[in-house]
């Protein structure tokens, strides 16, 4: 282990100033635009070492390192940083924040500047394509031109699959984790009743709740519903099993008995504080809005790229099957791509994209020495 | 170098795009790219090859051998190459026309079942062969098919699959007389004209 990344700080860009108002996928247009993201390590001469880091559903721009006096870290830490599988002694990593979000870039809890009040429901329906188009302003604001890769997991993934379409000419490699190119019925029934739970609850108000009382029980059970779906059925039989929670016995109540119960709750609560119920809503559409292979078919799609690929899957992990990495790979194959795909061994589900670092820190840093050689 | 190896670097042209099915941790796709400038790919079933293969500078993809070949387009390659994979698979009559479909050119080592020391374990003693080059009891071992150099020649000549070229070798050496009773590995170029 390395030295880790200290006194790291959130970045602002903002572009799209009305009237050159950003167009999105709908028609809509929006404008100015703001992505939150942070830098690690340093951008060579020829700035061919930039690597785009791109988060999940519930993430950030702080992918690692420490910000001022905090004592927790960035949610990727353990793979970025000195000598890290993302090693910021060789790589300039990026990780930039969706539009949509709630974490500084510009979404639903953003002030509209026609009405001076949040945008709520007025926030225009985002795409994964939209996230991405966004993120090109930003790697442009940098002066890059061609990322050495994009990397993500789940959200990430997608994000990364659609760089290489969107922009072909800018990306040299994906590495794409734990991801799809379409959700299933199974994935979007999941999104839609995190939805419902968080629109049942009075507080939502029509999503008009800022310098109210935020929806927090239906925002709550939304996280409560993918955390169950972000395990397998092992870790959770290995991590708490029938296990009461401070309690000897049964307590004939609706109280939590169980370890499982009190985690989700927790997790729930513990979420409400951090992210906005409004842009789970947005961020959740998008996923399931979803298609690369949304005009023709998959393998005419990723005709387009430029791109080698590196799939990564996880045994255990049933929301994002290895199936669904295979469909990628398969297709990849097709167009005569460069690609190597694995599905790694674990036992913690979709989490394991944050958790399994050591069969990932085992296959990325040799996948990335031999894509910046050739590009040299 | 392996003697497999230097036979199968001899049986392929320079500049040729590869796949191997079965590749391990990619080491004879690596000499194949250094020595003659090729090009390829490989298979490969164990997650921990995957990840030498990767170290070796190799591209991948991990799965089984049966199912992946599908993956791919009609005379993608100019050269297949099953190197002791066969005897492993669960359909190898099916591996070998789809790898006679997606290469132009097929290459296939097998293990000589019928080697002496098999034969006389079997005759004299009445039990089923382990030898330095087949290692396994019967309960562990990795093998499916038992198959001689015989019986493969035989299987090509039934399917209508031309054998180029052919080598047997045993203990480092080439056999060039009575393979079928002196060699435990043959090596074949394999070609098939669909009309």
């Amino acid at each position: 282990m390395g030295k880790e990344l200290l006194n790291v700080k959130t970045q602002y860009y903002t572009f799209a100033a009305p009237p050159s108002e950003m167009i999105l996928k709908s028609g809509e247009k929006i404008g100015p635009v703001t992505l939150a993201y942070e830098t690690y390590g340093t951008l060579n001469k020829d700035k061919s070492n930039a690597i785009l880091v791109l988060h999940a559903l519930s993430g950030d721009a702080h992918a690692a390192g420490f910000h001022d006096g905090d004592k927790k870290s960035g949610w990727w830490d353990n793979m970025i940083g000195p000598n890290k599988a993302f090693d910021t002694n060789k790589y300039f990593v990026i990780c930039s924040n969706v539009i949509g979000g709630c974490k500084g870039s510009t979404g639903p809890s953003s002030v509209n500047p026609k009405t001076g009040t949040p945008y709520g429901l007025q926030f225009p329906i985002v795409t994964v394509e939209d996230m991405v188009k966004a993120q090109k302003h930003l790697i442009d604001h940098l002066g890059i031109t061609k990322l050495l890769n994009v990397v993500g997991g789940s959200m990430g993934g997608m994000q990364a699959l659609q760089w290489t379409v969107s922009f072909p000419e800018a990306v040299s490699s994906a590495i794409v984790i734990a991801a799809s190119v379409r959700h299933t019925a199974q994935q979007i029934a999941f999104n839609e009743v995190a939805r419902q739970a968080i629109m049942a609850d009075p507080d939502w108000q029509g999503g008009d709740y800022y310098g109210k009382t935020v929806p927090s029980r239906g925002l709550s059970v939304a996280r409560m519903i993918g955390h169950i779906t972000y395990m397998s059925k092992d870790s959770m039989e290995e991590k708490f099993g029938r296990k009461l929670k401070g309690k000897k016995s049964l307590t004939y109540d609706f109280s939590s008995d169980f370890e499982v119960e009190g985690y989700l709750r927790h997790q729930g609560d513990s979420f409400v504080q951090r992210f906005d119920a409004n842009s789970w809503l947005y961020i959740s559409k998008a996923l399931d809005y979803f298609n690369l292979a949304e005009r023709g078919n998959l393998v005419s799609v990723l005709s387009k790229t430029k791109a080698s690929f590196l799939i990564i899957s996880f045994t255990s992990d049933w929301l994002y099957p290895s199936e669904q990495s295979k469909e990628i790979v398969k297709a990849l194959k097709i167009s005569g791509k460069d690609v190597t795909d694995i599905e790694i061994n674990s036992n913690y589900g979709h989490d394991a994209f944050l958790v399994e670092i050591e069969g990932q820190s085992k296959i990325i840093p040799p996948y990335l020495e031999r894509i910046f050689k050739r590009t040299k | 170098m392996r003697l497999d190896y230097k036979i199968i670097l001899d049986f392929i042209e320079p500049n040729t795009n590869v796949l191997d099915l079965g590749c391990g941790d990619g080491s004879l796709l690596s000499l194949l790219i250094k020595e003659k400038n090729c090009t390829g790919t490989g298979v490969e079933i164990d997650e921990q090859s995957i990840y030498k293969c990767v170290e070796n500078g190799i591209s991948v993809s991990h799965g089984d051998i049966d199912t992946e070949l599908l993956d791919y387009t009609d005379k993608r390659f100019d050269y297949v190459i099953l190197n002791e994979s066969l005897q492993q698979v669960l359909y190898p009559k099916k591996v070998i026309l789809e790898s006679l479909r997606v290469g132009k050119k097929v290459i296939v080592g097998i293990p000589n079942f019928c080697h002496i020391d098999a034969r006389f374990q079997i005759f004299f003693e009445g039990r089923v062969p382990v030898t330095k080059e087949l290692p396994y009891e019967w309960f562990d071992t990795p093998n499916l098919r038992f198959l001689s150099i015989k019986d493969f020649k035989y299987f090509c000549r039934k399917n209508g699959i031309t054998i180029i070229k052919e080598k047997a070798i045993a203990n480092d050496k080439i056999i060039n007389f009575k393979t079928n009773l002196l060699a435990n590995m043959g090596l074949f170029l394999l070609e098939k004209i669909y009309v």
